[in-house]
Protein backbone atom coordinates (compact mmCIF):
# COMPACT_ATOMS: atom_id res chain seq x y z
CA UNK A 1 0.00 0.00 0.00
CA UNK A 2 1.28 3.41 -0.79
CA UNK A 3 0.04 6.71 0.56
CA UNK A 4 0.65 10.10 -0.86
CA UNK A 5 1.97 13.11 1.03
CA UNK A 6 -1.51 14.56 1.64
CA UNK A 7 -2.87 11.34 3.17
CA UNK A 8 0.20 11.00 5.38
CA UNK A 9 -0.30 14.50 6.84
CA UNK A 10 -3.97 13.76 7.47
CA UNK A 11 -3.20 10.58 9.40
CA UNK A 12 -0.32 12.17 11.30
CA UNK A 13 -2.40 15.19 12.30
CA UNK A 14 -5.30 13.05 13.47
CA UNK A 15 -3.00 10.82 15.51
CA UNK A 16 -1.35 13.84 17.17
CA UNK A 17 -4.73 15.35 18.10
CA UNK A 18 -5.84 12.04 19.55
CA UNK A 19 -2.63 11.73 21.58
CA UNK A 20 -2.85 15.23 23.02
CA UNK A 21 -6.50 14.81 23.94
CA UNK A 22 -5.82 11.51 25.61
CA UNK A 23 -3.00 12.98 27.67
CA UNK A 24 -5.16 15.79 29.05
CA UNK A 25 -7.98 13.39 29.91
CA UNK A 26 -5.51 11.06 31.63
CA UNK A 27 -4.02 13.96 33.61
CA UNK A 28 -7.49 15.11 34.72
CA UNK A 29 -8.43 11.60 35.85
CA UNK A 30 -5.16 11.24 37.73
CA UNK A 31 -5.68 14.54 39.52
CA UNK A 32 -9.19 13.51 40.49
CA UNK A 33 -7.91 10.28 42.01
CA UNK A 34 -5.07 11.97 43.91
CA UNK A 35 -7.17 14.71 45.45
CA UNK A 36 -9.92 12.48 46.81
CA UNK A 37 -7.74 10.38 49.06
CA UNK A 38 -9.03 8.87 52.29
CA UNK A 39 -6.57 10.91 54.38
CA UNK A 40 -7.64 14.01 56.29
CA UNK A 41 -6.13 16.64 58.53
CA UNK A 42 -7.24 16.38 62.13
CA UNK A 43 -9.63 19.31 62.66
CA UNK A 44 -8.48 19.52 66.31
CA UNK A 45 -4.95 20.39 65.21
CA UNK A 46 -3.49 23.88 65.54
CA UNK A 47 -2.71 25.57 62.25
CA UNK A 48 -0.22 28.29 61.38
CA UNK A 49 1.57 29.71 58.38
CA UNK A 50 4.84 29.64 60.27
CA UNK A 51 5.36 28.59 63.87
CA UNK A 52 7.77 30.65 65.94
CA UNK A 53 8.91 30.97 69.53
CA UNK A 54 10.05 33.86 71.70
CA UNK A 55 12.23 33.10 74.72
CA UNK A 56 11.94 35.76 77.43
CA UNK A 57 14.98 35.12 79.59
CA UNK A 58 13.86 37.58 82.31
CA UNK A 59 10.82 35.46 83.06
CA UNK A 60 12.87 32.49 84.15
CA UNK A 61 13.18 33.02 87.89
CA UNK A 62 15.76 30.30 88.49
CA UNK A 63 17.66 27.46 86.90
CA UNK A 64 14.90 25.17 88.15
CA UNK A 65 12.40 26.93 85.89
CA UNK A 66 14.62 26.26 82.90
CA UNK A 67 15.20 22.68 83.95
CA UNK A 68 11.43 22.19 84.18
CA UNK A 69 11.09 23.02 80.46
CA UNK A 70 13.96 20.72 79.53
CA UNK A 71 12.55 17.87 81.62
CA UNK A 72 9.09 18.28 80.09
CA UNK A 73 10.58 18.09 76.59
CA UNK A 74 12.76 15.10 77.31
CA UNK A 75 9.97 13.25 79.09
CA UNK A 76 7.54 13.83 76.22
CA UNK A 77 9.93 12.69 73.52
CA UNK A 78 11.82 9.89 75.24
CA UNK A 79 15.13 11.75 74.94
CA UNK A 80 17.97 9.64 76.33
CA UNK A 81 20.48 10.91 78.87
CA UNK A 82 23.84 9.52 77.88
CA UNK A 83 26.87 9.40 80.13
CA UNK A 84 27.88 13.02 80.94
CA UNK A 85 31.52 11.93 80.64
CA UNK A 86 30.83 11.44 76.94
CA UNK A 87 29.53 14.84 75.79
CA UNK A 88 30.03 14.03 72.09
CA UNK A 89 27.21 11.49 72.38
CA UNK A 90 24.80 13.82 74.16
CA UNK A 91 21.31 13.98 72.63
CA UNK A 92 20.11 17.58 72.62
CA UNK A 93 16.58 18.78 71.97
CA UNK A 94 16.34 21.66 74.41
CA UNK A 95 19.42 22.67 76.34
CA UNK A 96 21.25 25.66 77.78
CA UNK A 97 24.16 27.56 76.34
CA UNK A 98 26.24 30.50 77.58
CA UNK A 99 25.78 33.91 75.98
CA UNK A 100 28.99 33.78 73.98
CA UNK A 101 28.18 30.35 72.63
CA UNK A 102 24.58 31.18 71.82
CA UNK A 103 25.36 34.55 70.19
CA UNK A 104 28.91 34.45 68.87
CA UNK A 105 29.85 37.72 67.22
CA UNK A 106 27.86 39.67 69.81
CA UNK A 107 30.15 38.92 72.72
CA UNK A 108 31.18 42.52 73.40
CA UNK A 109 33.62 43.15 76.20
CA UNK A 110 31.32 45.28 78.34
CA UNK A 111 27.95 43.68 78.37
CA UNK A 112 25.70 43.57 81.42
CA UNK A 113 27.28 40.74 83.42
CA UNK A 114 23.82 39.47 84.27
CA UNK A 115 23.27 38.54 80.63
CA UNK A 116 26.77 37.29 80.09
CA UNK A 117 26.18 34.59 82.67
CA UNK A 118 22.59 33.62 81.90
CA UNK A 119 22.02 30.06 80.75
CA UNK A 120 20.25 30.72 77.46
CA UNK A 121 17.66 28.13 76.53
CA UNK A 122 18.41 26.96 72.98
CA UNK A 123 16.71 24.56 70.58
CA UNK A 124 16.29 23.92 66.87
CA UNK A 125 15.54 27.29 65.27
CA UNK A 126 13.23 25.89 62.60
CA UNK A 127 14.87 28.21 60.08
CA UNK A 128 12.99 29.65 57.16
CA UNK A 129 16.00 28.77 55.03
CA UNK A 130 17.28 25.61 56.72
CA UNK A 131 20.76 24.48 55.66
CA UNK A 132 20.15 21.01 57.12
CA UNK A 133 17.33 20.45 54.62
CA UNK A 134 19.50 21.54 51.69
CA UNK A 135 22.20 18.99 52.44
CA UNK A 136 20.06 15.97 53.32
CA UNK A 137 20.65 13.39 50.56
CA UNK A 138 17.49 11.40 51.32
CA UNK A 139 15.07 14.23 52.15
CA UNK A 140 14.76 12.67 55.59
CA UNK A 141 14.82 16.18 56.98
CA UNK A 142 12.46 18.57 55.28
CA UNK A 143 10.60 21.80 55.90
CA UNK A 144 6.90 21.28 56.16
CA UNK A 145 5.38 23.67 53.64
CA UNK A 146 2.16 24.01 55.62
CA UNK A 147 3.63 25.50 58.79
CA UNK A 148 7.40 25.87 58.40
CA UNK A 149 8.40 23.21 60.92
CA UNK A 150 11.72 21.58 60.03
CA UNK A 151 10.87 17.92 60.40
CA UNK A 152 12.74 14.65 60.61
CA UNK A 153 11.50 11.48 58.92
CA UNK A 154 13.34 8.87 60.98
CA UNK A 155 12.29 6.16 58.53
CA UNK A 156 14.41 7.78 55.84
CA UNK A 157 17.44 8.95 57.83
CA UNK A 158 20.57 7.05 56.83
CA UNK A 159 22.74 8.64 59.52
CA UNK A 160 25.17 10.42 57.19
CA UNK A 161 25.27 13.43 59.55
CA UNK A 162 25.53 16.02 56.75
CA UNK A 163 22.76 17.92 58.52
CA UNK A 164 24.79 18.07 61.71
CA UNK A 165 27.67 19.59 59.81
CA UNK A 166 25.34 22.04 58.08
CA UNK A 167 23.39 23.23 61.14
CA UNK A 168 25.09 26.38 62.48
CA UNK A 169 23.35 26.03 65.85
CA UNK A 170 24.45 22.53 66.86
CA UNK A 171 20.81 21.61 67.21
CA UNK A 172 21.17 18.09 65.87
CA UNK A 173 22.40 15.01 67.68
CA UNK A 174 23.40 11.61 66.38
CA UNK A 175 22.48 8.33 68.03
CA UNK A 176 25.81 6.59 68.22
CA UNK A 177 24.21 3.85 70.28
CA UNK A 178 20.77 2.41 70.84
CA UNK A 179 19.20 5.15 72.96
CA UNK A 180 16.69 2.97 74.82
CA UNK A 181 18.93 1.84 77.70
CA UNK A 182 19.73 5.51 78.38
CA UNK A 183 16.15 6.65 78.86
CA UNK A 184 16.16 6.87 82.62
CA UNK A 185 12.63 8.11 83.18
CA UNK A 186 9.38 6.30 82.51
CA UNK A 187 8.84 5.96 78.75
CA UNK A 188 6.15 8.05 77.11
CA UNK A 189 4.39 5.17 75.42
CA UNK A 190 2.57 7.44 72.98
CA UNK A 191 5.76 8.63 71.27
CA UNK A 192 8.47 6.50 69.68
CA UNK A 193 12.09 6.40 70.73
CA UNK A 194 14.82 6.63 68.14
CA UNK A 195 17.13 3.91 66.92
CA UNK A 196 20.86 3.61 66.54
CA UNK A 197 22.22 5.55 63.55
CA UNK A 198 19.68 8.36 63.12
CA UNK A 199 19.92 12.09 63.79
CA UNK A 200 17.34 13.76 66.01
CA UNK A 201 16.36 17.23 67.16
CA UNK A 202 13.55 19.39 68.48
CA UNK A 203 10.39 19.07 66.37
CA UNK A 204 8.38 22.01 67.80
CA UNK A 205 6.16 19.21 69.18
CA UNK A 206 4.41 18.66 65.85
CA UNK A 207 2.64 15.66 67.38
CA UNK A 208 1.17 17.85 70.14
CA UNK A 209 0.21 20.66 67.73
CA UNK A 210 -1.66 18.06 65.67
CA UNK A 211 -3.70 17.24 68.78
CA UNK A 212 -4.38 20.91 69.47
CA UNK A 213 -2.03 21.46 72.41
CA UNK A 214 1.00 23.73 72.77
CA UNK A 215 4.54 22.35 72.82
CA UNK A 216 5.57 20.66 76.07
CA UNK A 217 8.20 23.26 77.02
CA UNK A 218 5.80 26.16 76.38
CA UNK A 219 3.15 24.57 78.54
CA UNK A 220 5.35 24.44 81.67
CA UNK A 221 7.26 27.69 81.09
CA UNK A 222 4.86 30.06 82.92
CA UNK A 223 4.86 32.43 79.98
CA UNK A 224 8.62 32.62 79.53
CA UNK A 225 8.25 30.85 76.20
CA UNK A 226 5.74 32.41 73.83
CA UNK A 227 4.69 30.27 70.90
CA UNK A 228 2.44 30.96 67.97
CA UNK A 229 2.01 31.85 64.32
CA UNK A 230 4.43 34.61 63.38
CA UNK A 231 2.21 35.47 60.41
CA UNK A 232 -0.74 36.20 62.70
CA UNK A 233 -0.49 39.70 64.27
CA UNK A 234 -2.66 38.62 67.19
CA UNK A 235 -0.61 35.57 68.20
CA UNK A 236 1.22 35.27 71.54
CA UNK A 237 4.61 35.30 69.89
CA UNK A 238 3.84 38.44 67.87
CA UNK A 239 2.66 40.26 71.01
CA UNK A 240 6.02 39.55 72.62
CA UNK A 241 7.96 40.53 69.50
CA UNK A 242 5.97 43.77 69.08
CA UNK A 243 6.62 44.92 72.65
CA UNK A 244 10.21 43.89 73.25
CA UNK A 245 13.65 44.14 71.72
CA UNK A 246 14.57 40.71 70.46
CA UNK A 247 17.60 39.08 68.87
CA UNK A 248 18.08 35.87 66.96
CA UNK A 249 21.02 33.48 66.86
CA UNK A 250 23.52 34.13 64.03
CA UNK A 251 21.15 36.16 61.82
CA UNK A 252 24.10 37.06 59.56
CA UNK A 253 24.02 33.54 58.10
CA UNK A 254 20.70 34.19 56.40
CA UNK A 255 18.96 31.13 57.77
CA UNK A 256 16.12 33.23 59.26
CA UNK A 257 15.65 31.44 62.57
CA UNK A 258 12.15 31.24 64.05
CA UNK A 259 13.33 31.42 67.67
CA UNK A 260 13.67 34.92 69.12
CA UNK A 261 15.29 35.98 72.40
CA UNK A 262 13.91 38.86 74.44
CA UNK A 263 16.79 40.87 75.88
CA UNK A 264 16.11 43.12 78.83
CA UNK A 265 12.47 42.14 79.22
CA UNK A 266 10.69 43.25 82.36
CA UNK A 267 10.53 40.64 85.06
CA UNK A 268 7.02 39.52 86.00
CA UNK A 269 5.86 41.31 82.89
CA UNK B 1 38.58 -40.51 34.88
CA UNK B 2 41.37 -39.53 37.22
CA UNK B 3 40.66 -39.38 40.97
CA UNK B 4 37.12 -40.58 40.41
CA UNK B 5 36.88 -41.82 43.99
CA UNK B 6 37.74 -38.43 45.47
CA UNK B 7 35.45 -36.56 43.08
CA UNK B 8 32.48 -38.84 43.68
CA UNK B 9 32.99 -38.74 47.45
CA UNK B 10 33.24 -34.94 47.30
CA UNK B 11 30.09 -34.71 45.21
CA UNK B 12 28.16 -36.92 47.61
CA UNK B 13 29.31 -34.86 50.61
CA UNK B 14 28.31 -31.66 48.82
CA UNK B 15 24.85 -32.98 47.96
CA UNK B 16 24.29 -34.18 51.52
CA UNK B 17 25.27 -30.80 52.99
CA UNK B 18 23.33 -28.80 50.38
CA UNK B 19 20.13 -30.76 50.98
CA UNK B 20 20.54 -30.86 54.77
CA UNK B 21 17.84 -28.21 55.42
CA UNK B 22 15.35 -30.31 53.50
CA UNK B 23 16.33 -33.75 54.81
CA UNK B 24 16.49 -32.60 58.43
CA UNK B 25 12.97 -31.15 58.29
CA UNK B 26 11.53 -34.02 56.28
CA UNK B 27 8.18 -35.17 57.63
CA UNK B 28 8.09 -32.47 60.30
CA UNK B 29 5.12 -30.15 59.89
CA UNK B 30 5.77 -26.63 61.10
CA UNK B 31 2.79 -25.33 63.04
CA UNK B 32 0.65 -22.99 60.97
CA UNK B 33 0.79 -19.46 62.34
CA UNK B 34 -2.40 -18.50 64.11
CA UNK B 35 -2.32 -14.85 65.11
CA UNK B 36 -4.45 -14.25 68.16
CA UNK B 37 -6.92 -11.41 68.56
CA UNK B 38 -7.61 -12.29 72.19
CA UNK B 39 -6.88 -8.92 73.82
CA UNK B 40 -8.96 -6.94 76.33
CA UNK B 41 -9.63 -4.12 73.84
CA UNK B 42 -10.79 -6.46 71.07
CA UNK B 43 -12.87 -8.63 73.40
CA UNK B 44 -14.82 -5.55 74.44
CA UNK B 45 -15.80 -4.72 70.87
CA UNK B 46 -19.37 -5.55 69.90
CA UNK B 47 -18.34 -6.15 66.30
CA UNK B 48 -14.78 -7.35 65.90
CA UNK B 49 -13.83 -5.12 62.99
CA UNK B 50 -10.36 -3.80 62.16
CA UNK B 51 -9.80 -0.58 60.24
CA UNK B 52 -10.60 -2.41 57.02
CA UNK B 53 -11.84 -5.93 56.27
CA UNK B 54 -9.87 -8.90 57.53
CA UNK B 55 -8.85 -10.01 54.03
CA UNK B 56 -7.68 -6.52 53.13
CA UNK B 57 -5.66 -6.23 56.32
CA UNK B 58 -4.14 -9.68 55.79
CA UNK B 59 -2.84 -8.89 52.33
CA UNK B 60 -2.32 -5.13 52.40
CA UNK B 61 -1.43 -4.05 55.96
CA UNK B 62 2.19 -3.39 55.01
CA UNK B 63 1.29 -1.04 52.15
CA UNK B 64 -1.31 0.60 54.36
CA UNK B 65 1.24 1.21 57.13
CA UNK B 66 3.64 2.66 54.56
CA UNK B 67 0.94 5.05 53.31
CA UNK B 68 -0.05 5.98 56.84
CA UNK B 69 3.56 6.73 57.69
CA UNK B 70 4.03 8.98 54.66
CA UNK B 71 0.74 10.80 55.20
CA UNK B 72 1.40 11.47 58.89
CA UNK B 73 5.09 12.30 58.77
CA UNK B 74 5.33 14.12 55.48
CA UNK B 75 1.84 15.53 54.85
CA UNK B 76 0.68 16.01 58.43
CA UNK B 77 -2.64 14.23 57.74
CA UNK B 78 -3.57 12.20 60.78
CA UNK B 79 -7.08 10.92 60.07
CA UNK B 80 -7.81 7.89 57.94
CA UNK B 81 -11.30 7.47 56.55
CA UNK B 82 -12.01 3.77 56.29
CA UNK B 83 -14.19 2.17 53.61
CA UNK B 84 -17.13 2.15 56.06
CA UNK B 85 -16.74 5.89 56.69
CA UNK B 86 -15.27 5.58 60.19
CA UNK B 87 -12.30 7.85 61.02
CA UNK B 88 -9.15 6.56 62.63
CA UNK B 89 -6.04 8.26 63.98
CA UNK B 90 -3.21 6.92 61.80
CA UNK B 91 -0.74 5.64 64.38
CA UNK B 92 0.93 2.27 64.67
CA UNK B 93 1.81 2.76 68.31
CA UNK B 94 -1.42 4.39 69.47
CA UNK B 95 -4.11 2.98 67.18
CA UNK B 96 -3.05 -0.44 65.87
CA UNK B 97 -1.34 -1.53 69.05
CA UNK B 98 -4.10 -0.14 71.24
CA UNK B 99 -6.30 -3.03 70.12
CA UNK B 100 -3.59 -5.49 69.14
CA UNK B 101 -1.79 -5.20 72.47
CA UNK B 102 -0.41 -8.71 72.07
CA UNK B 103 2.48 -8.12 69.69
CA UNK B 104 4.18 -11.49 70.36
CA UNK B 105 0.97 -13.41 69.64
CA UNK B 106 -0.23 -11.21 66.78
CA UNK B 107 2.55 -9.54 64.78
CA UNK B 108 5.37 -11.94 65.56
CA UNK B 109 3.29 -15.04 64.92
CA UNK B 110 3.27 -14.64 61.12
CA UNK B 111 6.39 -12.51 60.79
CA UNK B 112 8.48 -15.24 62.41
CA UNK B 113 6.82 -17.91 60.28
CA UNK B 114 7.74 -16.17 57.03
CA UNK B 115 11.06 -14.90 58.47
CA UNK B 116 10.48 -11.21 57.93
CA UNK B 117 11.87 -8.78 60.45
CA UNK B 118 10.16 -5.40 60.12
CA UNK B 119 12.18 -2.76 61.98
CA UNK B 120 9.11 -1.00 63.39
CA UNK B 121 10.05 -1.83 66.97
CA UNK B 122 13.54 -0.35 66.82
CA UNK B 123 11.81 2.97 67.47
CA UNK B 124 8.11 2.39 68.10
CA UNK B 125 7.38 1.13 71.57
CA UNK B 126 5.56 -2.20 71.70
CA UNK B 127 2.76 -2.45 74.24
CA UNK B 128 3.45 -4.06 77.59
CA UNK B 129 2.20 -7.61 77.54
CA UNK B 130 0.75 -9.05 80.74
CA UNK B 131 3.17 -11.44 82.52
Amino acid sequence: MSINRREFFKIAGFAAALGLGGATVAAAVKKEVESSGPYLLDPKGLKAKRWAMAVDMAKFQSDADIQKCIDACHQTHNVPEVDPANPAQEIKWLWTETYEHAFPGNEDEFIAPHYKHLPFLVLCNHCENPPCVRVCPTKATFKRESDGIVMMDMHRCIGCRFCMAACPYGARSFNFRDPRPFIKKELNREFPTRTKGVVEKCTFCYERLAKGVMPACVEVSNGALAFGDIDDPGSDVRKVLDNNFTIRRKPELGTHPSVYYVIGGKEHA
Amino acid sequence: MYDSGKILAGLIIFIVIATLPFTLNLGKAVAKPSPSIDTPAINQMAKKQCVESKDYMKTTHMQMLNNWRDEVVREGNRLYVAADGKEYNMSLQNTCMHCHSNKSKFCDECHNYVAVKPYCWDCHIAPKEGA
